[in-house]
């Protein structure tokens, strides 16, 4: 657990021991807004995996140019152009998903996530490296979305990805998962569950 | 009449941070003492206000006729950061006693979803000037609502016995699922 310098390791920690949305708490908006369908969750993902891994391998490039005191201003302009990629081509080419997550693709420009590897990663490493541990955050996030996205969709309206799981004739949906409450059910109770399993783990 | 609407729904029934999901991290992070819950939510109000009063003028009367609105998303943010850096600089020289009470929850703001949500959603709705910052302030109130709200009951909670692994961010989750649904109660209103 400890080779802090192997790449398999860069790219494992995000998935469990440094999961950006149970553990380290970053980014909590999208993860509560787009979650009440498994489409928006993984729709959501990817463009947040690209995101993430573009933006860390541009800075890591870069990382020796960036003067530091301005470094955040540079930071959040290349991220918000990768973004507005991002945003224009899920507006060209999945207009219903672009509909569904609103203003939360926009948003990911002041998601914390992003900026929080950027600082603390890309702008130290090398980019092999860094693009290595921005795939891991962004499929950890993505991971941890498609876990409430399933809850949600599944309680709430009885379907996953659209398809009957739990059938209307014995099922009767409970409404309150999809509605912002729901939500917030659902990340307290699972960041409980990771926080109890971790304490397990750590206690053996 | 329709200000009042806009206002009201703002801070009531689509609650930035209940029921829009913008502005999760300072509602989870800030909401431990009531008294920064204060500073952090009229700050975010200011900051709110002002964005509006700046960057609709700048959406419609610079980007919408030369079309580089598709450049929103660079524009919005740099005149956030900007902002926020200006406002800090001003208050600090000018009103020092408040520069104390909000002036370190000034620069976490720039990367608050609920200011770059918030100018995004009323561009999207096509709002005019005084609507979009009419809905700014109310957005605003609506944040400090439900940060005051949230901080007075961990203020209470603190005494409270509570299972290990909830501690902290899953009991403030739980708290807000139930304020939350407590919200969706004022769905009738209007």
């Amino acid at each position: 657990m400890n080779q802090q310098t192997s790449l398999t390791w860069e790219f494992l920690k995000g998935l469990w021991k440094d999961n950006p949305n149970l553990v380290q708490l970053l980014g909590m908006c999208p993860m509560l807004a787009v979650t009440n369908q498994v489409s928006n969750a993984i729709g959501m993902g990817s463009a947040i995996i690209f995101v993430i891994v573009f933006s860390a391998a541009m800075i890591s490039l870069i990382r020796r140019i960036i003067p530091g005191q301005v470094r955040i201003a540079v930071y959040i302009v290349i991220v918000a152009s990768f973004v507005t990629m991002a945003d224009r081509y899920l507006a060209a080419f999945f207009p219903d998903l672009s509909k569904s997550l609103g203003p939360f693709v926009p948003l990911i420009v002041v998601n914390c996530i992003i900026l929080g590897r950027i600082e603390a990663f890309s702008a130290k490493n090398t980019v092999g490296r860094s693009m290595l541990d921005a795939l891991g955050m962004g499929l950890g996030y993505t991971i941890g979305m498609l876990i409430m996205g399933t809850v949600r969709e599944v309680l709430g309206s009885g379907t996953w990805l659209g398809m009957t799981v739990l059938s209307p004739s014995w099922y009767d949906p409970i409404m309150v998962f999809i509605l912002p409450a729901g939500a917030f059910i659902t990340l307290g109770t699972l960041i409980s569950v990771s926080r109890l399993v971790q304490g397990k783990m750590n206690g053996k | 009449m329709e200000l009042v609407v806009i206002l009201i729904s703002s801070v009531l029934i689509n609650n930035f941070v209940l029921v829009q999901f913008l502005g999760i991290c300072p509602f989870l992070g800030v909401s431990g003492k009531l008294d920064s819950a204060w500073s952090m939510g009229i700050a975010v109000t200011f900051v709110m206000a002002l964005t509006a009063v700046v960057c609709w003028p700048i959406y419609h009367l610079i980007l919408l006729p030369s079309k580089l609105d598709f450049l929103q998303i660079i524009v919005f943010i740099l005149v956030i950061a900007c902002l926020v850096q200006f406002v800090e600089m001003f208050i600090r020289k000018t009103a020092p006693p408040l520069y104390n009470a909000m002036g370190i929850y000034l620069p976490l703001i720039t990367t608050n979803c609920a200011i770059l949500g918030f100018i995004l959603i009323s561009v999207l709705r096509n709002y005019g000037y005084l609507e979009t910052i009419v809905y700014g302030v109310g957005s605003g109130l609506g944040f400090t609502l439900a940060l005051v709200i949230m901080a007075g009951i961990r203020e209470e909670l603190r005494f409270a016995d509570i299972p290990k692994p909830m501690q902290g961010p899953g009991i403030t989750l739980l708290i807000a699922s139930i304020m939350a649904l407590a919200f969706s109660g004022f769905a009738g209103l209007i």
